[in-house]
């Protein structure tokens, strides 16, 4: 079974983020960069399924700077058998998902991936689109947010997390799932790992985008929490506090 | 709990390569997702965390710089950045791992035969035996050649006698790495629990190192198999040997324990607010930080181009003092004042920097005590020996 898993270079989501003063990206001084989480976990189901079959191979793609080798590498060290990295120099904000997804296509098409894995979101713009735009691509069903998978032969069963309930889905292979927390526990890359991950390969391509059709226009931080404000004091205060908590907040 | 970011004033990761990088940021993981949660509750409990020995084994840990029978094969450097974020964790984890690697697995790879190699190192790269190394005996500490433990000769093997002391692992090993002294040459046995006479002893009441198991092991007419002899072992130069290997990683290990200390410190005094603004911002804190900073650095430094030399085969036993002597001391010292910095709050075992400042008194003393390597590096610029 080939298993291609996509993933992205993102901030390290515990990074505090500063906007650079273009006001259209983000500061990249003092970031350090990880593999956003959701397709780590894809990452580590593919590698799972790998096991779990004894047979197969997992391919990461990634479409970045050339600097994400390093988080190719890091899935490489988990387990994946090879990567490819699509160079792309620009900031990823340029680009909208849609041209992601095409890149991603172009590279996955002559792979002829049996299961195409990854994140339901990149952790950096929160988009949520590139495995569903992939899907329709590469003429794979497209299974969303799942939190459970298994595979017989052909055969996918599916858990994805639905509005208060949990849909249980058949698929047959090919098929793109996107990956939802718990899913899998991302593993840690064992020291052996990292050293056999130097001798496999990350294949580099350079790769056309169009120009994108949405256009950044600003970055903002969220507003500043407002300050507290003390309705009174004493058991005097109760009712304008549950005045407050009912009409103001309407948590009551 | 806050993710921990390194210290890299001097931007020293740009030396280090990718895989350096990873393997560093792979334990730093393991140690802020492990260690952290369970290591103060161990160290007030004087227990070993045994819990993470499998753990430990199966990221790569244990002898991670041999080749072969299932080690890593890890460079030096990337074996010092595995010292270093387990010792930010504790001393007590990081001295786990270095005997294990540097005082049992090395001398087996360096001076045993192929069989001995071939039945110790996997499983213990697997974690699946534990080693101690017993060279230090009550009254026989910094002068080793002076060593009381005997082997003599019997039928079909060797018969030892003596009492090893400060025995890191003794009282949970499968086997233990004995240098004895036969017809008066220091010789190294791999002696494995069980024999009738071989007893271990784990010392109480220590207010460093709780959450490391430190031992004695008393030899009483232990009998041991010919097979038992690390045959390429021969005089008192062999255990130095093991005992530089190891002490290479305390020279990264308390760069570890002073980077957990300042990381602290800098995150209190920025939170902790006297005379209406964050103590931080007072002149003798701020000459404190940038103080621990510096030493902080340098050491990076020195151990850096320490490992360097090592992987080229170049290092000298006396450079290896030089950083083990100045990185440890610095790191007391950074421990100290972290706790002086963290006031009242410095002493409890809500936060660490107390923790690392007890451990650090025994780091400053084991593999070679702060005035030896002193004597050892006079010695090799005055051609003079002080001390022997």
């Amino acid at each position: 079974m080939k298993i291609v898993v996509c993933i992205k270079r993102v901030p390290d989501t515990a990074t505090r983020i500063r906007i650079a003063p273009d006001g259209k990206s983000i500061d990249p001084s003092g970031v350090e960069y990880v593999v956003s989480p959701y397709d780590e976990i894809a990452v580590e189901k593919a590698i799972q399924l790998k096991e779990q079959l004894g047979a197969g191979e997992v391919i990461v793609v990634s479409l970045g700077p050339a600097e994400a080798s390093k988080e190719l590498r890091t899935c490489l060290a988990m387990g994946a058998d090879r990567a490819i990295l699509l160079k792309y120099a620009g900031s990823s904000f340029d680009l909208d998902p849609l041209s992601v997804a095409e890149a991603l296509a172009d590279a996955i098409r002559p792979i002829q991936p049996d299961l195409v894995l990854t994140g339901w979101k990149a952790a950096d713009d929160d988009h949520a689109q590139v495995g569903q735009a992939l899907a329709v691509l590469l003429d794979m069903p497209c299974l969303t947010f799942v939190a459970k998978l298994d595979v017989a032969g052909r055969t996918a069963t599916v858990h994805r997390e639905v509005e208060g309930a949990v849909e249980e889905v058949e698929a047959s292979l090919p098929i793109v799932v996107t990956a939802q927390r718990g899913l899998a526990e991302p593993r840690y890359a064992s020291l052996k790992g990292i050293m056999a991950a130097k001798k496999k390969s990350i294949e580099e391509k350079e790769i056309a985008t169009r120009p994108s059709r949405l256009e950044l226009r600003k970055l903002a931080p969220p507003p500043a929490r407002p300050p507290g404000r003390i309705v009174g004091q004493g058991k005097d205060a109760v009712p304008a506090l549950v005045d407050a908590l009912m009409n103001e907040a309407k948590v009551l | 709990m806050r993710k921990y970011r390194g210290v890299d004033y001097y931007a020293l990761d740009e030396l280090l390569s990718e895989d350096e990088r990873l393997v560093r940021d792979t334990v730093r993981d393991f140690v802020d997702e492990r260690v952290m949660p369970s290591i103060g509750m161990h160290f007030r409990n004087a227990t070993f965390p045994n819990e993470l020995v499998g753990e430990m084994a199966k990221l790569g840990l244990l002898g991670a710089n041999l080749n072969g029978y299932e080690c890593a094969g890890l460079n030096n450097v990337a074996y010092g950045l595995i010292m270093q974020e387990l010792e930010r964790g504790d001393s007590g984890i990081r001295s786990f791992a270095s005997v294990q690697g540097g005082l049992v697995m090395y001398p087996i790879y360096e001076f045993g035969s192929e069989e001995q190699k071939k039945k110790w190192l996997p499983a213990m790269a697997r974690g699946e035996a534990i080693g101690s190394f017993g060279l230090t005996e009550p009254d026989f500490g910094s002068n080793p050649g002076g060593m009381i433990t005997r082997a003599t000769k019997a039928k079909g093997g060797y018969v030892l006698n003596g009492t090893k002391r400060w025995i890191t692992n003794a009282s949970m090993c499968h086997v233990a790495v004995v240098w004895a002294k036969l017809d008066d040459v220091i010789r190294g046995f791999l002696v494995e629990r069980g024999p009738k006479g071989f007893i271990t002893n784990e010392i109480k009441g220590k207010y460093s190192l709780r959450a490391s198991d430190t031992s004695e092991i008393i030899l009483e007419d232990c009998f041991v198999p010919e097979s038992a002899l690390l045959p390429g072992s021969k005089g008192l130069s062999s255990p130095l040997k093991c005992l530089s290997a190891a002490r290479y990683g305390i020279a990264w290990g308390a760069i570890g324990a002073a980077l957990a200390c300042y990381d602290e410190a800098l995150d209190y005094s920025k939170s902790r607010v006297q005379f209406d603004r964050p103590i931080a911002g007072f002149q003798l804190v701020q000459a404190k930080l940038v103080g621990m900073l510096t030493e902080i650095t340098k050491g990076q430094l020195l151990c850096l181009r320490l490992g360097r030399l090592k992987d080229a085969g170049k290092v000298t036993p006396q450079q290896v003092s030089l950083a083990k002597r100045n990185n440890v001391h610095e790191a007391l010292k950074i421990a100290r004042v972290a706790r002086d910095i963290l006031g009242a709050n410095g002493v409890t075992d809500e936060y660490q920097c107390g923790r690392h400042m007890c451990n650090l008194e025994s780091v400053y003393t084991y593999e070679g005590t702060h005035d030896i390597h002193t004597l050892v590096l006079g010695a090799d610029i005055t051609g003079i020996d002080a001390f022997r």
